[in-house]
């Protein structure tokens, strides 16, 4: 191939799939993607997303930005695997729509609200305390997210549930006092920041 | 003891499909000797087990009847059937082939009267319909075997069921005696021509061909197409031999997918094409459904596709289907999305036909000689092979034009080889 033609293809190629490519995780794999829609009837949720995998892939080469970040769809992969288990190409899939989302939340484009986001920054907050996921203080920060009253009653509703855990020794009531965590809190918490730091780096040329 | 002639100037064609037999009447028409070896009991291969071909929708009967004769004319051409090529040594020029023949039990005095297969009552799975018939324990292979000779099934052997046949026959053809052999044969060079096998469609798990009688291959629904087949001619399903009329086609069943065959099997779209005529040829109310990624019916089979495609009961459907399930009435149901306009289907249909692939026939490890096997497990052409060559769908997916294309140019290839012999001997 020649070296204008390579330039051609640099230069016209579409920015936004270089930007997936670059920049989320999996991404350079998106463009192996033929279209064939394995992945989209695969899905056990897929007719609950807006735009199912292989429309997103599509949509990420047509260059919708706003419209593949701000969607929802890639929020609502549950990973089960179903799609990468049946990709004819062997695509990530999975880590592609993972990926995808965890790059619109770093943009701050991803839908405000969003269930499945909201649960993975509790999540995310609650480990980092100690290392170690305080399932009490989980379940709890997440009925209460939405305000003191639903938080109660979202309680109420999953008391038997919560009943159940601590007699299967699932939950420890004392957990409520600060609860276990890894020997080197703060060595951890030291790895994390190095590690945001150098995504920080890595994607201050694009964000918004 | 089966004696065969020959020598360093032989040309070794192991397979007896189309493409074997191709490359082996060429050779020999040429003048050369020549020995083809056939593991089946009979000529024809694959192709022999056609309906029809594409695109003229003719009957492949017509052509390998011209090849029989010509095989029968020849007499520089010596078929060995049940045989097989166990071991290879030597070089170009000087190889010596061991070949294993397994027994037939049925001489040359046979007329294939078929008083024996009458005299039997035990029933086998029919190879010949991929097991959707029976056959019996002393059987002619297919209507138009070459050769037309009956075979008596290894399985019904010290029974009385194959004393009954021999004592049915009355031109003492049945040797119940006959034994394995293996033989020696020189040659100069090989072609190769061991052909295909259709994927193992129980292997694509989400589309149940395993769990679900109505979920068929598309070489099964040849069978199935074939007057002389197990369902006498008539489209219908297994489950219940309804007439299937809403029938479905999975395009890419296996072939161009990772976790399958690397390779697009270059037949499937047109053998699907065609076999949608099959269907619409039979019911006049028919209702034909292609799935597909894309059509690949390439340069002069793209007419063929346009006609098939402006058929108003044929439609298609831009999808890799996701899965089959099966409904309280044995019918299949395929789920996916139409990629064009991501709509979400489940669809009901009487029958679905798997387009599976080609692989192969002979495993990359199992050659009996040293050759270069590609990824997809063909045989490349290489100058490492020496002397061995291969020929039509050893050597990669092909349809029986290019199959028997590529055949004529082992067999030059071959000849070259003995030719260079011929020179250096005098």
């Amino acid at each position: 191939m020649s070296d204008l033609n390579q330039n051609m293809i640099e230069k016209y190629r579409n920015s936004f799939l270089k930007e997936v490519e670059a920049n989320v995780e999996e991404g350079e794999w998106v463009k192996m993607c033929m279209q064939c829609g394995v992945c989209s009837g695969s899905c056990p949720l897929g007719k609950h997303w807006a735009h199912p995998p292989q429309e997103i892939f599509m949509m990420i080469r047509a260059g919708k930005r706003e419209a593949v970040l701000a969607s929802d769809a890639m929020w609502m992969c549950t990973s089960c695997y179903n799609c990468i288990v049946r990709c004819p190409r062997e695509v990530p899939i999975t880590h592609i729509m993972h990926g995808l989302a965890h790059y619109a939340k770093r943009l701050g484009l991803a839908p405000k609200g969003q269930p499945t986001m909201a649960f993975s920054q509790i999540f995310w907050d609650n480990m980092l305390k100690a290392g170690r996921v305080n399932e009490l203080k989980l379940g709890l920060s997440l009925y209460f997210k939405d305000g003191f009253v639903q938080g109660v009653k979202n309680s109420l509703a999953n008391a038997k549930l919560g009943q159940n855990m601590m007699k299967a020794k699932r939950m420890n009531a004392a957990e409520f006092f600060g609860g276990h965590g890894v020997k080197d809190v703060s060595g951890l918490q030291k790895m994390i920041k190095k590690a945001q730091e150098l995504e920080d780096a890595r994607i201050a040329k694009y964000g918004n | 003891m089966t004696e065969v002639v020959a020598t360093n100037q032989t040309i070794l064609v192991v397979g007896g499909g189309i493409s074997g037999m191709t490359a082996a009447i060429e050779a020999a028409e040429t003048g050369k000797q020549v020995v083809l070896v056939e593991k089946r009991p009979y000529l024809g291969g694959r192709v022999s087990q056609l309906h029809k071909y594409f695109p003229k929708l003719c009957h492949p009967t017509c052509g390998l009847e011209i090849n029989q004769r010509r095989t029968k004319m020849n007499p520089n051409l010596t078929i060995l059937t049940m045989a097989e090529v166990t071991g290879l040594s030597g070089d170009a020029g000087n190889y010596s082939a061991t070949v294993k023949i397994s027994p037939r039990y049925v001489n040359e005095n046979c007329t294939a009267c078929g008083d024996c297969g009458k005299a039997v009552s035990s029933e086998f799975p029919n190879e010949f319909d991929y097991g959707l018939s029976k056959r019996k324990g002393a059987y002619l292979p297919n209507t138009m075997a070459h050769p037309m000779r009956y075979v008596v099934d290894p399985a019904i052997l010290g029974s009385d069921e194959a004393q009954k046949a021999k004592d049915a026959c009355k031109y003492n053809a049945i040797d119940l005696d006959m034994k394995e052999e293996e033989i020696s044969i020189p040659c100069g060079a090989v072609v190769w021509a061991t052909g295909w096998k259709p994927y193992d469609a129980a292997r694509i798990q989400p589309y149940g061909y395993d769990r679900f009688p109505n979920v068929v291959t598309n070489v099964e629904f040849e069978r199935m197409a074939d007057p002389n087949g197990p369902t006498g001619g008539k489209i219908v399903r297994p489950s219940d031999g309804k007439e299937a009329k809403n029938v479905a086609f999975i395009q890419c069943a296996g072939s161009r997918d990772r976790n399958h065959l690397y390779h697009c099997s270059r037949i499937c779209c047109m053998a699907t094409l065609k076999q949608c005529h099959y269907v619409t040829d039979a019911y006049s109310d028919a209702n034909v459904s292609v799935y597909y990624i894309d059509i690949r019916a390439i340069d002069r089979f793209e007419d063929f596709y346009a006609a098939v495609k402006a058929k108003s009961n044929v439609g298609f459907i831009k999808s890799k289907v996701a899965s089959v399930t099966q409904d309280k009435d044995g019918n299949p149901v395929l789920h996916g999305v139409n990629t064009e306009g991501y709509q979400r289907y489940a669809n009901t249909h009487d029958l679905v036909v798997l387009a599976v692939g080609m692989e192969p026939s002979v495993e990359a490890g199992s050659f009996p000689v040293d050759i270069l096997i590609n990824r997809e497990g063909f045989i490349e052409p290489a100058p490492e092979n020496g002397g061995v060559f291969a020929a039509g769908t050893a050597s990669d997916a092909l349809d029986v034009n290019r199959s028997v294309q590529h055949a004529t140019g082992a067999a030059l290839r071959a000849i070259q080889v003995v030719n260079r012999v011929a020179g250096t001997e005098g």
